[in-house]
Parts: structure tokens; sequence; C-alpha cells
């Protein structure tokens, strides 16, 4: 883990948390008057509370956390569809282990899993499409689930069934994209944000050039940035320094990993297999314009929602979030995961209401996890 | 050579003499228990010993695969027994071992996981001395299930527990940590990783014997299996009623286990662990454990990790980036996350 421990040195820290500090008193940028600033992935989120980032930066910088999240902005109808689907006869339901807890309106896919549904946890399409190869009596749908990061190899997946003819692998395509709703929050006339964090793995495959609407229709400054905490600090010093300059660009901090261009292996492989829809649905966001992909007609044979006469192909359905919960708000950065009134009491890890609480890559999961949040016990 | 079948059938639960043979030349043949009766009779000297008592713990085990690098589910159904016994400052002496057994289960993995028991069993000092066979159906249970239940003697003198632990008491972990839950990960063959780590599975009666010999003023210790060391501490800090704060970079951990916990998004602190534990004793007898566990094989990688506090009741860990975070319970399971 050298590599790794290169961006975790402390020392290093300090003289970024310094110009840092520097940077933020130029811009008058208080506790009572921060400068906000949104990490939009929520891989961001965890490692700020890992490392404790939103301790050690200046009073006047105030992290929030953004929708970037594919299990948060699950809304609770996606998985009463899943455990629809996954009770049918027959039919395996593989998914990724984050969107095994999350709660639908009865049930989460573990709870199902218990009543007797066979739900599997895989650690790439790839691996279900091989319980497909292997169970040709059966039905195995794989839960087509995240931003652009794991787009790809669930349309690498659906490119191979399709070159092998295999006739019992589908796919429930929830598959979102990342600048569509970042659009939405910066249309929000309640939003005030002053600059972002962008996410590095979606990034890496869609490249920076997709933020560009960030810098030049909403003047507002952005970096890419990796997930170790001098990537982030860094990140918010780019961040800052154009705020202070009176810039607002796309940098890329992570250029490392970054292509400007994306990965145009990846790129092709999404436009092949998928089209974007009208409009997709978001827990916390509502629906957002063009923010969703469906799989194109001529995969149609592996398309779950066509399949299974569920999801958008069976008519949009509504269904309100949990009572109290206010996933929504913290989502938006509305309100702090501390704020809910169900934090820690009606809303625990054990016994979630929301997906923030489940999610690994959760707001109030890292809140919790981390102490942010129950406080850190004062001394005797 | 009674046993002439490949795979167990229901027959060989079913009483008769095909039961009869499966038991005689898988099980007792290679345990030996003293006697054939049903129940084993026990005698130690060590209990005559005043204060001496009697420690007696039960664990099942069930664990996919059967068979993976370091180790199989026989040693450590062997192994987590002796471990539950040493940890509570008991010297481990007998074991019983129950099976139940899917049908179709091949006798000759059988023969092997019985064989790392009798093997591993000789190597802990203690001895298989009870034991039953049940065969279910297929489907019924997960190819084999073992359950073992041990006894061991607590020497008089001996008072192990998390509630003693105080202030300023050191914790020693034995070795490197999450080895064994990186290793049945990779082996379940879900990921694309290949990795040469094999699991950390070891009896540890031994070492827990050095330990107090040398550090008589122990006052807990806990063997790190599921849930890791995190929970391991969290369940002390509750019974002790103080805090724990230990140095992320005083960890032992192994590059492959680490990267492995940053691709999938899991926290080694949580991984399960079947030959580790972490004991506190008080701060004049640390450097004296340390010792007494780097003597032996299964000690050689111990370090200090931490110690216990006053001022809070929380565990908390200093990060190698040098801010300071809670270290809490597992809730559930780890799940790898999607990105």
């Amino acid at each position: 883990m050298k590599f790794a421990s290169e961006f975790r040195d402390p020392k290093a820290a300090k003289v970024l948390l310094a110009e840092i500090a520097k940077v933020a008193d130029q811009i008058g940028a208080t506790k009572e008057k921060p400068v906000h600033i949104m990490e939009v992935c929520g891989g961001h989120t965890h490692s700020i509370f890992r490392y404790g980032l939103d301790k050690l930066v200046h009073e006047g910088i105030e992290f929030i956390h953004g929708p970037g999240c594919p299990v948060c902005v699950l809304p609770r109808a996606r998985v009463d569809e899943c455990i629809e689907i996954a009770e049918r006869l027959g039919v395996i339901f593989t998914t990724f282990g984050d969107a095994m807890r999350v709660p639908g309106t009865k049930k989460s896919l573990l709870q199902a899993k218990a009543d007797g549904a066979d739900i599997r946890m895989v650690y790439s399409p790839l691996d279900a499409l091989e319980l497909a190869r292997r169970n040709p009596e059966r039905e195995v749908v794989f839960f087509g689930l995240g931003f652009e990061t794991t787009t790809p190899s669930t349309a690498l997946a659906i490119q191979q069934a399709a070159r092998e003819g295999l006739g019992n692998f589908s796919v429930f395509c929830n598959h979102i994209t990342v600048p569509e709703p970042i659009k939405a929050l910066l249309d929000d006339p309640h939003m005030c944000l002053d600059g972002f964090i962008g996410p590095g793995h979606v990034s890496m495959v869609i490249g920076i050039h997709p933020y560009d609407f960030i810098a030049q229709d909403y003047g507002k400054p952005i970096a890419v940035a990796g997930f170790e905490p001098l990537d982030l600090l860094q990140s918010v010093l780019m961040v800052l320094r154009q705020i202070a300059e009176g810039r607002a660009e796309v940098e890329n901090q992570y250029a490392r990993v970054v292509p400007e261009h994306g990965n145009s292996v990846s790129l092709a492989a999404i436009d092949d297999v998928y089209e974007t829809r009208p409009s997709f649905e978001w827990r916390g966001l509502g629906e957002i314009d063009k923010s969703g992909l469906r799989i194109r007609a001529q995969y149609e044979a592996y398309d779950a929602e066509e399949k299974f006469g569920i999801g958008y192909a069976a008519g949009r359905r509504e269904v309100e979030e949990a009572e109290g919960c206010a996933c929504g708000q913290v989502m938006t950065g509305r309100m702090k995961p501390v704020e809910c009134p169900q934090f820690g009491r009606g809303c625990t890890p054990e016994m979630p209401l929301g997906a923030l609480m489940v999610s690994s890559e959760g707001a109030c999961a890292a809140y919790w996890q981390y102490g942010g949040a129950r406080a850190v016990e004062p001394a005797e | 050579m009674a046993l002439r079948d490949e795979r167990v059938t229901l027959a060989h639960g079913g009483g008769g003499k095909a039961m009869r043979d499966l038991i005689e030349e898988v099980f007792t043949s290679v345990f030996a228990p003293p006697g054939m009766e049903d129940q084993a009779r026990l005698q130690a000297e060590a209990l005559a010993e005043p204060g001496a008592r009697l420690a007696f713990t039960t664990d099942s085990y069930v664990v996919t695969p059967i068979e993976f690098p370091g180790g199989d589910i026989g040693k450590i159904a062997v192994c987590g027994t002796v471990n539950d016994l040493a940890v509570g400052g008991a010297t481990p002496l007998w074991l019983s071992a129950a099976f139940i057994i899917e049908e179709g289960t091949e006798i000759a993995l059988l023969r092997r996981i019985v064989a790392t028991m009798a093997r591993e069993a000789e190597a802990a000092g203690v001895k298989i001395v009870t034991g039953d066979t049940k065969v279910v159906g297929r489907g019924a249970c997960d190819g084999v299930f073992v359950t073992t239940a041990g006894v061991g003697v607590i020497p008089g003198g001996v008072e192990m527990a998390a509630g003693r632990v105080a202030p300023g008491d050191v914790a020693i972990v034995n070795g490197v940590l999450g080895d064994h839950g990186a290793t049945i990960l990779a082996a379940r063959g879900d990921l694309a990783l290949s990795s040469a780590i094999e699991s950390d599975c070891a009896a540890l009666g031994h070492l827990m014997v050095d330990v107090l010999t040398v550090a008589p003023g122990a006052k807990a210790a806990r063997d790190l299996t599921r849930g890791g060391l995190a929970s391991a501490l969290n369940e002390i800090a509750e019974a002790a009623g103080c805090g724990i704060e230990i140095e992320e970079d005083a960890l032992p951990l192994r590059t492959e286990v680490v990267g492995m916990c940053e691709i999938l998004g899991l926290d080694p602190l949580y991984l399960a662990n079947e030959g580790r534990l972490v004991v506190f004793v008080p701060e004049a007898e640390a450097e004296a454990a340390l010792a007494a566990m780097r003597a032996r094989p299964e000690g050689s990688g111990a370090v200090i990790v931490g110690r216990a506090v006053g001022g809070h009741k929380q565990v908390r860990m200093t990060t190698a980036f040098g801010g300071q975070r809670i270290v809490d319970m597992l809730v559930g399971e780890q799940l790898p996350r999607i990105c």
C-alpha cells in the first residue's frame, strides 16, 4: 500500500490544511458564513469522515453531502420491484451487496431472501452471467445499479450474453447518470453551493467535460477528486483558489486516474447498450429529466423490465418515503444527518428508515459509523 | 475396510450397520476416544489444585468453502473451541465433536476433515473424547456442519474477565489481522481476485498459558472471530466501563488484506480471524507478555495495538492521518460496496 500511503501523509496534509486556511481567510469564510462545498460522491463523504477531514479543515468550510450514492438515491419503489422479480418462481436475483439491506415498502432484499427468494450477492455482473450459464433452467436477473462507474460492466455483460445467445439472463436496469442531478441541484433556488468536488470514479469513465456546464453556465468551480485524504484536501484548495481568483473552471485533481476525455471503450459499450430515459425518479430529488438509462430495443431480450413487465415498462408507481424519513433533505444538503429527527432514534443501522443509513456510502452511515454525530462522549 | 461407499447416504445416519461402519472407520478409529460408552469419563489432576475450576464451552462451525487455503472446517472446529477456552484462562483438555452431514458428501472429504481435527487436537494438547453423527437429506445443510464442545481447567488464581480491564492496561494482539476473513472471501471464488493469503487459523492454548506464566496479572482476552478486533474491543470496553484507544499505525495488517479491503470497501478491523486474540495486561507486564507471544510461531507477529483509557467509554482510533474516529460495533455483516 505504499501507493496509498503517499496520499495519507500527515505532513503533506498539514501543509495543505495551512494553505486551505489561508485562502479561506482571504475570501472571508467564517463559521457563521461558510463556503459550501458539495462532495457529489458518497465515497468522498466516507473519506471525509474516515479521516476526520471535516474537523481538520478551516471552520469556514462546510461540506455538503451530495446525492452521489446510487443506493441512497434508489426510490423505495425500485426496491419493491426488485423483490417482486426475485420472488417469482424460477428466478435467481443477483445484486451488489450494498443494496441488500435497503428497505423497500415492506421489506429489504435481505428479508426477502430470508423469506425464501433466491437472492444472491455478486461482485460483478459477469458473476451473474456465469450463474445464468450454470443454471440454464432458471432465469437469472442482475440488478443493474449505479452511476457511470458500474454502467459499463453491466453493458459488457449484456453484450456478452447477446454474443452467447443466453436466453435466461436479464438486467433490471436502474443505471443513472451524474451530471443531471447536479444540474437539478443547481436549478433549485433553495440550494446554496459555492463549489463542487467531482466524483473520481465516475469521471474515469466520462472524463471531465460533462461537468463543463457547472463552470460555464452556473459559474461554480469544480475539482474532480480522488478518494485519499490528500486528494480531497488538494481538491478543496483548488476550489477555494478558484473562488479567491474569481474563476469557475473544471479542474482535474485526479489526473493520475481520470483521462480528460474519459474511457472510450467504456463509453462505446454504454452507447451501444443503453439509451437515455426521458426521466428517472430519484429518492429525495423526484423525477429528473434524462437522468437514467434504459436498455436499447436491440437488447430487449436482456431487459428485465420488458421480460417481467415491471418498472417503467409497467408505468410509474408512486411510493411515499417512510414516515419521518428525511433522506431527501439530507441528500440535497438541506439537512445534516444529525438534524434529522429520526437519526439514531427511529433510524439506526440495525433498523434503517432510509438508504442513507444503510449504504456503505450514505451520509448518515458515515456520521454514525465514524462518530461524527453521536457525539464523541465528553470526558468525565 | 467395511465402508465401501464413496459418498454419505441417508443409510449412514440410519442407526444400522452402515452407520456403525462410518463411525468406526471415519471417526472413532482416528479420534480413539477412551472406552466406547455414550459419555466420556474424565479425570484431571489439575482439577484437584486449590482454586481450580472447570471451564466449558461449545460452538458450531459452518463455513463455505469447507476446505480453504490454510485449513478446513475441522481445523476451525478444533482451534475455535480451544481458543474459546484459552481466552478464559483455561488450559483446554477435552473436546466433543458432533457432525451434521449432508447426504451425498464425499467420504474422502470427511476423512480429510477428521484427519485435520486429530492433528490439530494433538498439537493443541487436547483429546476428542466423544462425538455424534447425523446425516440429513440433500439440501438440509451445506455439506458438513461441525459442533465442538470443550472442557478445560482454569488454574487457581487466574481470573480473566473483560470487566477487570482498567485504564492503563495494554492491548496486545498476536499477529496480522483479517487473514482468515480475506482468505474465505477469496476462496469463495466470487471475486476476480487472486491472492496468496492463507487463513490464520491456529490453536492458542499454549500461547495463552505462556502469556499467563509471565503476565499473571493479565486481565482479559478475546479471540478475534466474527466481527474482528473492532467488535472484541467494543465488547471489552462495554464490560469494563472504560474507553479503549488504538493506533491505526500500530495495527498489524498484511498489504494484500488492506488492498482487498480497499477494493471491496470493507474494513479489516471487522474481518474474521481464527487464530488471533487480543489480551489486556497491566503495563508493567506488557513487555514480558509480548516477548512470550513472540517466542511462539502463532504469536510471532505480536504487537501492542493500544490501551484502555479513562475519560470516555468508546473505542477510538487515532488514524494514520492524525485524526481520531470512533470504531463502533459491526452492524449485520460487512457487505461489499458497488464502486
